[in-house]
């Protein structure tokens, strides 16, 4: 029992030594807490941003990504959109967005965990969040590349316009439209938790490698 | 170089001269004119920390330097490039090709708006016997839209099935028969304590005798009422400074309620009247049960203007034939021209409004074709009426934006007559009257007299700016006579008060003249516009029947500086009567706030359909079709029903971007719509004529606007 804990979760901090040197074992700590909080706080805010320039829309046109919601002129990028026969943007991505508040706040909490896991199981803990942006961008190429290539070869402009995949960040362009998509304020929270998480298990294995190396020799 | 720098500046070319005779300050004034309601982009509103006029001057100074060391390069090396970027060179050969003067370029920069840039102030004016209301941006004096009102609009899909629109227009039936027509004449644009505040505009049909009720939501007419007691009207419309009242005065004495009367009896069976509509904003309509007239002498009252500020709850109209003359020239009388101008003074009524509605609350009225009137008897008891003397058939009486003087302009004198309401509440305090024949007390015209000035021949109508000018139409020198206020605006002026002080010729023939919300409590000032009758020979000849011509005009300048702009021809009607308000007061909708909307009630409609609720139920003979439209389809696409059936259909627009409309023309049956996105409308008809009948989308929307069609299928 005692060396399946031991296993999972690493050396204990020889009291003596804590006491020494607090701010050593809590430092690994303060960087994840950190990233925790911005991940949270992420779901708050957009994640990606595409306009749509065109001369007939002098405003743009725009749709905003948040983690479990699409917000912007959704309505209208549809209705252009059904004379290419590209699908209805809500159409996309529905089992990733009714997931996404739950399984950001399961990583987060789970870099929470990390702080009290003193051996390379840390890591694994913390690396569902810190690949988070990575796996967003990832999925949202998939769903933009899937609608953007399966166009309804019935629609009144499928001859006139090919298939295509919209540039996922930066410049592209469609038909009479300009595409300009950018990263948004909860991707970039979301950015710095990963190199919080980075920072956070640099000096968790500063700490807490010596230990492990001490257990396994002893 | 510095020799050759300043010989490039001082070389006398046209564009040169221009700069130079236009002063500095001039210049500078027009090229930096950017005043509240311009919009700007959002990059333009970001980097404009700096004032926009030193920008300009940067950016003027800036051009003359490349030019002068262009010019001086090109000079000196003998190089071909300074020639492409001479921006004075180009001007000047414009300048010169056209023969234009100084004053045409200052004008063309005060009135020229670049794309995008949008109007300082907008101008509802009258469009006469369209029966319609012209929206015109100004300086630019480009026309924006024609708000249908009495007639009948196509585009607007006003009158041609919508179901909303076709009530507006049976609320203007004259004896259960449509009167598809209206001469417009006078709009009023509502107002918070007797200052514009863009939310609704009412106007008249003089013809008739009806009043119209527009939101300026979204520019379209929600009501027009008959008036009960009158065939005709022409004192409307005005407003009391909170909108409480609408008023809407007489002109051509006649039996009140359309009764018959012999001319021999006019004057003891001819009446005039003056109607207060009551205004209820929250529904945006006339309260017609809340509303009274009053019964007035047979004088023919012309116009009106309600007493704002000090004079608030007080109303004023001038009056024309106090001679009760009744033409018939045929029979050897004199006709009216003659017989009602004989008399050197005629009278200005002064009306106590607020007590007028008291007594009308208090059940002081008779009932006259089911309307309530204020009869002349119980006027003549409460003190509800006095008259003053005014010259010679006057057309206007115009209240200072003060509201302590009512300036009248006798059209037959020379002068306006201005009269003091302090004057005028003190003739009233000390009693002991003359009456007229119908025993209304006539107030002694030295008494409320405050000052008379000349300002030349054919005085019509009277507006007012912010620097203590009046400014009066002169229909037979056809011009504008600006000249100074007293009292209050004594200080506002060099000038001496109660003089003239300018006049410009205008072409031809004025009518009405209307300053930058030149009737209010605080007139902007800056332009005028001359609502010239006549055009003769502005414009390219399109036939014996020329349109007016509105010409817009500068009055920034005090003293002999009033400066004509720009000519605008109407080609629509006869206009009668402008507002101008400033742009940035008005917020109308860019699309209807919700999908369902209905326009008529400015709430959701009952039979409002989203995307997947398209429906068609058969009810006996009764169809009903839910119908939604967007780009570039309607849905259903074919509708099929029986000869004999009686159709009610229903069509939402589900569109939410700008400028989204649809049309929808069904040939065969006299419909057509203008669906705007978010609308809804029903129409109704009985499918009398079998046959295919293909219904689309009238108003070009989308590059597929041609597929947007469907088809009516109605088996025999």
């Amino acid at each position: 029992m005692k060396s399946l804990r031991r296993k999972l979760l690493g050396p204990q901090i020889p009291p003596q030594d804590l006491a020494a040197n607090p701010e050593k074992y809590r430092l690994p700590g303060y960087f994840l807490i950190a990233a925790s909080i911005l991940l949270l706080a992420s779901i708050f805010l957009p994640y990606w941003k595409m306009t749509l320039l065109a001369p007939q829309y002098p405003g743009g046109l725009s749709v905003v990504a948040y983690l479990n919601r699409l917000t912007g002129d959704v309505r209208e990028i549809d209705g252009l959109n059904h004379y290419i026969g590209m699908r209805p943007l809500e159409e996309a991505a529905q089992l990733e967005r009714s997931l996404s508040i739950f399984a950001v706040t399961v990583i987060s909490l789970l870099v929470l965990g990390a702080i009290f896991v003193h051996n390379q199981n840390a890591a694994y803990l913390s690396l569902p969040a810190m690949l988070f942006p990575l796996i967003f961008l990832g999925d949202m190429y998939l769903w933009m590349r899937h609608f953007g290539l399966n166009l309804d070869p019935t629609a009144a402009l499928s001859g006139a316009i090919e298939p295509f995949v919209p540039p996922i960040l930066g410049e592209g362009s469609v038909a009479q439209f300009r595409t300009v998509a950018s990263l948004q304020p909860g991707m970039y929270l979301a950015l710095l938790a990963s190199l919080l998480i980075l920072a956070g298990l640099y000096f968790h294995r500063k700490t807490y490698k010596p230990l492990v190396d001490a257990q396994a020799n002893s | 170089m510095a020799t050759i720098f300043s010989e490039t500046l001082s070389r006398p070319t046209a564009f040169g001269e221009l700069m130079q005779i236009m002063s500095l300050d001039q210049a500078h004034a027009i090229a930096t004119s950017k005043k509240p309601g311009t919009r700007t982009t959002k990059e333009e509103s970001e980097t404009m920390r700096r004032p926009r006029s030193t920008q300009i001057l940067y950016l003027v100074i800036g051009l003359l330097l490349v030019f002068a060391v262009v010019s001086a390069c090109g000079q000196a090396e003998g190089s071909d490039q300074a020639a492409s970027v001479d921006l004075g060179e180009e001007i000047d050969a414009i300048v010169q090709e056209r023969g234009l003067t100084p004053d045409d370029i200052s004008a063309a920069l005060q009135t020229y708006m670049p794309s995008g840039e949008h109007d300082d102030y907008i101008m509802f004016a009258s469009g006469g016997q369209s029966g319609q209301v012209l929206v015109i941006g100004m300086p630019s004096m480009r026309l924006l839209k024609v708000i249908a009102v009495f007639t009948p609009e196509p585009w607007q899909g006003y009158g041609y099935g919508a179901e909303g629109t076709m009530e507006v227009l049976a609320g203007g039936q004259v004896s259960g028969q449509d009167v598809l027509w209206g001469d417009t004449h006078h709009p009023a644009i509502s107002e918070t304590e007797g200052d514009y505040d863009g939310q609704f505009l009412f106007i008249n049909d003089k013809a008739n005798g009806r009043v119209a009720v527009i939101d300026l939501r979204d520019f379209e007419t929600k009501q027009i009422l008959k008036n009960p007691i009158a065939v005709n009207d022409h004192g409307g419309t005005m407003v009391t400074p909170n909108t409480e009242w609408v008023i809407e005065g007489g002109q051509y004495a006649a039996p009140l309620g359309w009764e018959y009367s012999s001319l021999d009896n006019y004057a003891e069976d001819y009446r005039g009247m003056i109607t207060f509509w009551k205004f209820d904003r929250e529904s945006g309509r006339i309260q017609y049960d809340e509303s009274f007239a009053m019964e007035l002498p047979p004088y023919w009252q012309d116009l009106c203007d309600a007493g704002k500020l000090v004079s608030d709850g007080w109303v004023f109209c001038g009056s024309f034939n106090t001679e009760l003359a009744t033409g018939g020239v045929e029979d050897g009388n004199p006709p009216f021209e003659a017989g009602a101008s004989q008399r050197d003074m005629d009278y200005l009524h002064i009306i106590n409004l607020e007590r007028a509605a008291e007594v009308a609350q208090a059940g002081g009225t008779i009932e006259v074709n089911g309307f309530n009137v204020i009869p002349l008897d119980v006027i003549v008891e409460e003190g509800l009426l006095y008259l003053a003397p005014e010259p010679k058939s006057p057309h206007g009486a115009d209240v200072t934006p003060n509201g302590e003087y009512i300036v009248v302009s006798g059209k037959l004198d020379p002068h306006v007559t201005v009269y003091s309401f302090t004057k005028i509440q003190e003739a009233i305090a000390a009693g002991g009257f003359e009456t007229d024949d119908y025993g209304v007390p006539i107030l002694d015209f030295d008494s409320v007299l405050e000052a008379q000035v000349e300002v030349g021949l054919g005085p019509l109508h009277t507006q007012f700016d912010n620097q203590g000018y009046a400014y009066t139409s002169l229909f037979l020198d056809s011009a504008v006579a600006r000249w100074t206020l007293g009292g209050d605006f004594s200080d506002l002026h060099p000038e001496e008060d109660w003089t003239l002080v300018d006049k410009l010729n205008v072409h031809y023939n004025i009518g009405h003249l209307v300053a930058a919300e030149g009737d209010t409590v605080s007139p902007d000032g800056r332009y005028l516009v001359a609502l010239n009758k006549w055009a003769v020979d502005r414009f390219a000849n399109v036939g014996p029947l020329l349109p007016q011509n509105f010409q817009l005009i500068n009055i920034d300048n005090q003293g002999e500086n009033m400066q004509l702009l720009y000519d605008m021809p109407i080609g629509i009607g006869e206009p009668h009567y402008a507002q101008v308000i400033a742009a940035d007061k008005l917020s109308a909708w860019e699309v209807y706030p919700e999908v369902g909307w209905d326009p008529h009630t400015q709430s959701l409609h009952p039979d409002a359909t989203n995307l997947g609720e398209e429906r068609i139920e058969r009810n006996g003979n009764t169809v009903e079709i839910w119908m939604t439209a967007v780009r570039s389809h309607f849905t259903p696409e074919h509708v099929e029903i029986e000869e004999g059936d009686h159709i009610i259909w229903h069509i939402t627009n589900v569109e939410r971007a700008y400028d989204s409309t649809h049309g929808f023309s069904l040939p065969g049956y006299n419909i057509n719509l203008s669906i705007e996105p978010g609308e809804t409308i029903t129409f109704e008809f009985d499918a009398d004529f079998a046959g295919v009948y293909s219904y689309y989308c009238s108003e070009f929307c989308s590059a597929l606007h041609l597929e947007m069609t469907g088809y009516l299928l109605i088996q025999p």
